[in-house]
């Protein structure tokens, strides 16, 4: 058990390894400030910019996170605080079934519903002409997609906090609102970011959902109604394809780096924030 | 009204630290024919008592008999409980507990306070424990919430081991310490009537009798209602028993009566130790 336990630890490290060695050679053709701040995608022409992609990840992950974490923080507030158990024991199984929908179907649903929404409401409303592939669409259909499982997360987190410190608070005459703003969301803060963390690394993975809205565009997004081209869709889409050429495949090896990279940044960084708070 | 040991006043005019809230004169807590169902199950049956001004009274009486519901039906805690339905009246002044709403029930907490069973400090430090309470029921003022702070810990005698401290986390107390803090926290919102559910149950032998200790001394101020588990505790401490037995008040009168003279023959049989 010990030893299949630190396998999984050799294990990222292995990838993160093997990830690196794979993208080496483009890393020899090209420096790395270059290959992250240029904005040319011309594998044809040895041009290799990688910074569409970040950027398309950003924005996507950004808004999806902006969309469902106050969504799914006031459900699970709903649910545990204030609901009574009938509608929890009818809530719960509907968001089990969500979180385990494949992916592939909220793609669909973004291109049948979120994209044609997109394109004829949303973007005349501010004037602009699109074909709804853009980065609110994507970021709609991924904070959607990850809404469940933060709220699972939450529900979990929040149930955690004795009934006794919210009697403890209800009796000082606090409502049940500031009884949930200042004691149960400030007692779970560090689990509410871990959730957090959890959801963001869903999210800056997805690929299938994304493809299918994201618009494919090599562009870095100016704005929400833009088309963008986040990296797990840049490898997805390219990976079949490109075997004759030896530095093509090492760039899709250097995209899968950087998003192995900054997922695991990312999560380490909220460790460390993480540990400041539990500190405190 | 109330002076509580020798603590500061603040020096704020019209200010005073332990006089904050408007306090009505009638304030007398009784039930009538009170019962509390929960499910459809009843738990309270048709319960009359009346707790007396600046005393202790203990509910005693064998594990789920209702003791703890009638002691959180005081202050409305039981609406936490799903499925809960109260008949009757809880008369406080003149006001019918039961049948308060929501700002209401905010305001008779404040009169009501409870200590509760096991320590449990808010997830704030221990400056903002006192202060939490206070803060919302309006009070503000860096001043003003500092000299309430300090008055009340110095009331359960906390202040001196705290006072370097105010603003780490309350978390970080001993045990003793947590539950000398929770009670200083209902204090600081001015309670005529003070909840202690076995207050002291999951404290060490000595806290215990610190806790217990300041009781005694709040009865001057407060009326203590308390629910224990330990007779041994209650003929301490009490000065008035509400004996309760399978929902129902079988019994209620001076300690001194309720212990050595029992009327009621159940009475009896329980300080005798033949249930619990």
């Amino acid at each position: 058990m010990f030893i299949l336990t630190i396998s999984s630890l050799l294990l990222v490290v292995a990838m993160g390894i093997g990830l690196y060695m794979k993208a080496s050679p483009i890393l020899h053709e090209h420096s790395l400030w270059d290959l992250l701040s240029a904005s040319e995608w011309k594998p044809m022409k040895n041009q290799f910019g990688f910074f569409p992609f970040l950027m398309g990840t950003l924005w996507v992950s950004g808004l999806a996170l902006i969309i469902s974490i106050p969504i799914s923080m006031l459900m699970a507030i709903y649910l545990t605080e204030y609901s009574h158990s009938v509608v929890r024991r009818f809530v719960y199984p509907f968001l089990d079934i969500l979180a385990g929908l494949p992916s592939v179907i909220y793609g669909v649903w973004g291109m049948l519903l979120i994209v044609p929404w997109v394109s004829n409401v949303a973007a005349p409303w501010v004037g602009r002409n699109t074909t709804g592939y853009t980065v609110l669409a994507c970021g709609i259909v991924l904070g959607v997609m990850v809404i469940p499982l933060l709220v699972s997360l939450f529900i979990e987190i929040f149930s955690n906090v004795s009934h006794e410190l919210r009697e403890a608070t209800f009796a000082l005459g606090a409502t049940r609102w500031q009884a949930t703003k200042h004691v149960v969301l400030r007692k779970t803060l560090p689990g509410i970011l871990a959730a957090i963390v959890l959801a963001a690394s869903r999210v800056m993975g997805e690929t299938i959902a994304v493809i299918m809205v994201c618009g494919n565009l090599a562009i870095a997004p100016n704005s929400l109604l833009d088309a963008c081209y986040p990296i797990p869709a840049l490898i997805a889409n390219n990976y079949g394809e490109m075997l004759s050429m030896p530095l093509y495949e090492s760039a899709l090896m250097f995209a899968a780096f950087i998003l192995f990279f900054v997922v695991l940044v990312f999560n380490l960084f909220s460790r460390l924030v993480l540990k400041k708070i539990e500190a405190q | 009204m109330i002076k509580l040991f020798s603590g500061k006043s603040g020096g704020h005019d019209n200010f005073s630290v332990n006089n904050k809230f408007p306090h009505p004169a009638n304030m007398r807590l009784s039930t009538h024919s009170l019962s509390v169902y929960i499910g459809g199950n009843p738990i309270l049956k048709h319960v009359n008592v009346e707790i007396p001004h600046n005393k202790i009274t203990c509910i005693i009486g064998p594990s789920g008999c209702g003791k703890t519901t009638l002691l959180r039906t005081f202050n409305r805690l039981v609406d936490t409980i799903e499925g809960v339905k109260i008949t009757g009246v809880v008369q406080l002044g003149d006001r019918n507990i039961v049948t308060a709403g929501p700002s209401e029930l905010t305001e008779i907490r404040r009169t009501i306070g409870l200590v509760p069973q096991r320590p449990c400090p808010l997830p704030m430090s221990i400056y903002d424990n006192i202060a939490y309470g206070c803060r919302i029921h309006g009070i503000s003022g860096r001043k003003k919430l500092d000299a309430i702070v300090e008055y009340y810990l110095r009331a359960v005698g906390l202040w001196d081991e705290v006072k370097d401290r105010l603003h780490s986390p309350a978390g970080k107390l001993s045990g003793g310490q947590q539950q000398r803090l929770c009670l200083a926290r209902s204090l600081a919102i001015e309670p005529s009537y003070l909840l202690a559910d076995e207050s002291t149950s999951a404290l060490d032998p000595l806290s215990s009798r610190t806790v217990e200790e300041l009781f005694v001394e709040l009865k001057k101020d407060y009326s203590i209602v308390m629910v224990t588990h330990t007779l041994r505790q209650a003929k301490r401490i009490a000065d008035h028993v509400i004996f309760m037995y399978l929902g129902e008040a079988i019994e209620e009168g001076d300690a001194d009566q309720v212990f050595n003279n029992p009327r009621h023959e159940l009475t009896q049989r329980y300080l005798d130790g033949g249930f619990s």
